[in-house]
């Protein structure tokens, strides 16, 4: 902290608000760490107490919300009223050139000497995650359907994948529209019942859904394989060509006269999840200025305007969940060639949470934001890895953190569909047009 | 009298239990503004509303240029030439003006292009803020913009909800004259909801007074603003 000697800064307050955050969390803290059940040399339970980790604990939230508020007020009496603008000018004014920047840096990242299989690997989880985000985006950012079951249409599409390949031969290029296709009539499938449902209500009823599918590829085990999932998913060819490393003929390496290396496959696939990622993209922006995109946005902004405007909201509502549920089935199969193996593990409510979260942190129905949230946090889970079980406590406070620094979300200005300077001009030149 | 643009006949709508509209019957010709009038609660929204087929009317039937839309969806209603300006305006607050008026044309089809003339005409004022978010409009504007969306689908009747709540009298004064204007130099149907009932009265050619779900009176403008139990219950000693 800067010494505050120039300015007047409330310390009372601070004090005051900071004691009260230590009280909150001494609320939470005394039952959740204060107490705990353990096992003695004996084998019976006797209750352990741990009050100076409590008392430690309050310090930290109280030096924190202490520290906070100054810096608020400092920062808010340095730079005028205005917090949240000040924020949202410059990020919005970088938003342009980060977007290019961004996908440049994707495009080029095998490239960049240093970077090996690791790092690769990495970055296809996080475009998997940018491409899952871009997907659940249409459905919660730009149409405000709540949805907690997106995983569901993540399983579907990996299990369409993976038993349309195994079972009948089929192509990774054929199954892939295969896949998008049977999440698609999957999400219609849940819409048609919530068209109904709002907010809450809907969260639980998605909720229920992604559990329900779930449930469903552990039990059916003569189709799905239970528990043990299904492995030796065929992987993806490059027009035929295999990556394996035999080296022969019939293999990438052995066309292409390289040598056989496994980071082949590892960059096609790279490419592959950039290219799905990008696809999503395209077809969100695409669609925003086109009127099924508009009429998303005004149901998230108001149903009942909607409707007495003669929006039919059911097709609204259903095409949302199945462009959304079909972006998570292509995602799936990505998911599904990739790993060679699934189970139902790898579909839980957690993944579901982490999309969700990333929708949010992004900044609902912002494109950008959903991609720097989905790299922060993925390669954030990713780089502290090492913190092992205070790896959820860093990812919560990171939340927190980001969502005290930017309550919208990191990108939460949303730009206008239509660019009026260009329709403008337009009208304008029609306008001359027609006198001259 | 020609044939009427609207008939409503003996109309009632439930909300759950609850009659809301007990037996309702009125008609509005072509070229005419016709105001409704009555007290909160009265039903006058829920009419306008079972009009669009939301609320659906349980009992009656509802006539739009002598086809029974009564059971039509509602997109199908607003899409035969209905359109609507609902109470409390609605405007979607993160969209652009521009945006909002694009998305009243949009169920119709049509070409959005003669109709943001129209009503940047109309009201220029939109004009100048066409890239502002809605929600940063004030009162008055937002209520402009809920006018002019449903005007954007070419309506062959447009229904208004009290546009005048919350403004200012010389606001009022300014989107009662544009509702006007647009009666006379387009021949556009009217069917208006207002507790302004002065106003209403005088700009409309007639009126109906709603009272608890039954229409209890009816008349010209000028014979409804004589009529004593009028000027006592709605013109607050006017
Ligand atoms: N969605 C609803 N569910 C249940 N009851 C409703 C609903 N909407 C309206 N009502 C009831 O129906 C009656 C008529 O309401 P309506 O909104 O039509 O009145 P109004 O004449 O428009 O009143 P105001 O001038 O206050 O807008 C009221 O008693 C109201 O409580
Ligand atoms: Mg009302």
């Amino acid at each position: 902290m800067r010494p505050a000697g120039t300015r007047h800064l409330p310390f009372g307050a601070a004090l005051r608000d900071a004691g009260l955050a230590a009280l909150i969390a001494a609320g939470l803290f005394l039952p959740m760490v204060g107490l705990r059940t353990d096992v003695d040399p004996n084998g019976a339970l006797y209750l352990r107490t741990r009050w100076t980790d409590v008392l430690l604990l309050m310090a930290i939230v109280f030096a924190g919300r202490f520290l906070m508020r100054l810096w608020q007020e400092w920062k808010a009496g340095r730079q005028g009223p205005s917090l949240g603008k000040r924020f949202a000018g410059p990020l919005s004014r970088s938003g342009r050139l980060a977007a290019p920047a961004l996908l440049l840096f994707a495009v080029l990242l095998p490239a960049i000497p240093g970077i090996g299989r690791y790092e690769l690997d990495l970055g296809i989880l996080v475009l998997t995650y940018v491409m899952l985000g871009w997907g659940l985006n249409i459905v919660v950012g730009l149409a405000g359907l709540l949805d907690l079951g997106y995983v569901a249409f993540y399983a579907v599409g990996a299990y369409s994948y993976a038993l349309l390949a195994q079972n009948f031969g089929l192509s990774f290029w054929v199954c892939l529209p295969l896949a998008g296709i049977l999440a698609a009539f999957w999400g219609v499938l849940l819409g048609f019942p919530v068209l109904r449902l709002r907010g809450d209500y809907l969260a639980i009823v998605t909720l229920g859904f992604g559990e329900i599918i779930r449930l469903v590829l552990l039990n059916w085990v003569s189709l799905t394989g239970g528990p043990n999932g299904i492995a030796g998913i065929p992987r993806p060819t490059f027009f035929g060509l295999s990556f394996s490393l035999g080296g022969g003929p019939g293999t990438f390496a052995g066309f292409f006269g390289l040598e056989p290396s496994p980071t082949h496959r590892v960059v096609f696939l790279y490419y592959l999840i950039l290219a799905l990622a990008l696809l999503t993209n395209w077809v969100t922006l695409r669609l925003r200025r086109q009127p099924l995109g508009r009429a998303w946005e005004a149901m998230r902004e108001d149903e009942i305007a909607c409707r007495s405007l003669g929006i039919n909201i059911t097709v609204t509502k259903l095409t949302a969940f199945a462009l959304g549920a079909m972006f998570g089935g292509f995602a799936g199969a990505f998911f599904a060639t990739r790993q060679a193996f699934i189970s139902p593990e790898s579909f839980t409510f957690i993944e579901s949470a982490i999309i969700l979260a990333i929708v949010v942190l992004g900044g609902l129905g912002s494109q950008l934001g959903v991609a720097i949230a989905a790299l922060v946090l993925i390669g954030g889970f990713e780089v502290f890895r090492d913190l092992q079980e205070w790896r959820m406590l860093v990812f919560g406070g990171a939340m927190v953190l980001i969502m005290i620094w930017k309550p919208r979300g990191l990108v939460g200005s949303r730009t206008p569909s239509v660019a009026l300077g260009e329709r403008r001009t337009i009208s304008a030149a029609m306008v001359a047009e027609g006198r001259g | 009298m020609s044939a009427p643009l609207l008939e409503i006949r003996d109309v009632s709508t439930f909300y759950g239990a609850v009659e809301a509209l007990k037996g309702v019957s009125l008609t509005v010709a072509p070229g005419e503004i016709v105001t409704l009038i009555g007290a909160n609660g009265a039903g006058k929204s829920t009419l306008l509303m079972t009009i669009c087929g939301d609320p659906r009317a349980r009992a009656g039937r509802v006539i739009f240029d002598g086809q029974d839309i009564t059971e039509q969806p509602t997109h199908r209603i607003v899409r035969g030439g209905i359109a609507q300006s609902p109470e409390g305006r609605r405007v979607f607050p993160r969209m652009s003006v521009h945006e909002n008026l694009l998305m009243g044309a949009q169920s119709s089809g049509i070409n959005p292009a003669p109709g943001l003339e129209q009503v940047f005409t109309l009201f220029p004022r939109l004009k100048e803020r066409e890239a502002q978010r809605a929600g940063t409009l004030s009162g008055g504007e937002q209520q402009m913009l809920a006018i002019a969306r449903a005007l954007m689908a070419q309506p062959r009747l447009l229904l208004l909800d009290e546009p005048s709540l919350g403004l200012a009298p010389l606001v009022s004064r300014q989107i009662f004259q544009a509702i006007r204007r647009l009666n006379a130099e387009t021949g556009l149907t009217v069917l208006l909801v207002e507790q302004n009932a002065n106003q209403a009265l005088r700009l409309a050619h007639r009126g109906y007074v709603l009272v608890t779900g039954r229409i209890t009176l009816s008349g010209t403008g000028r014979e409804l603003l004589a009529r004593p139990e009028v000027r006592d219950a709605y013109l607050g000693g006017h």
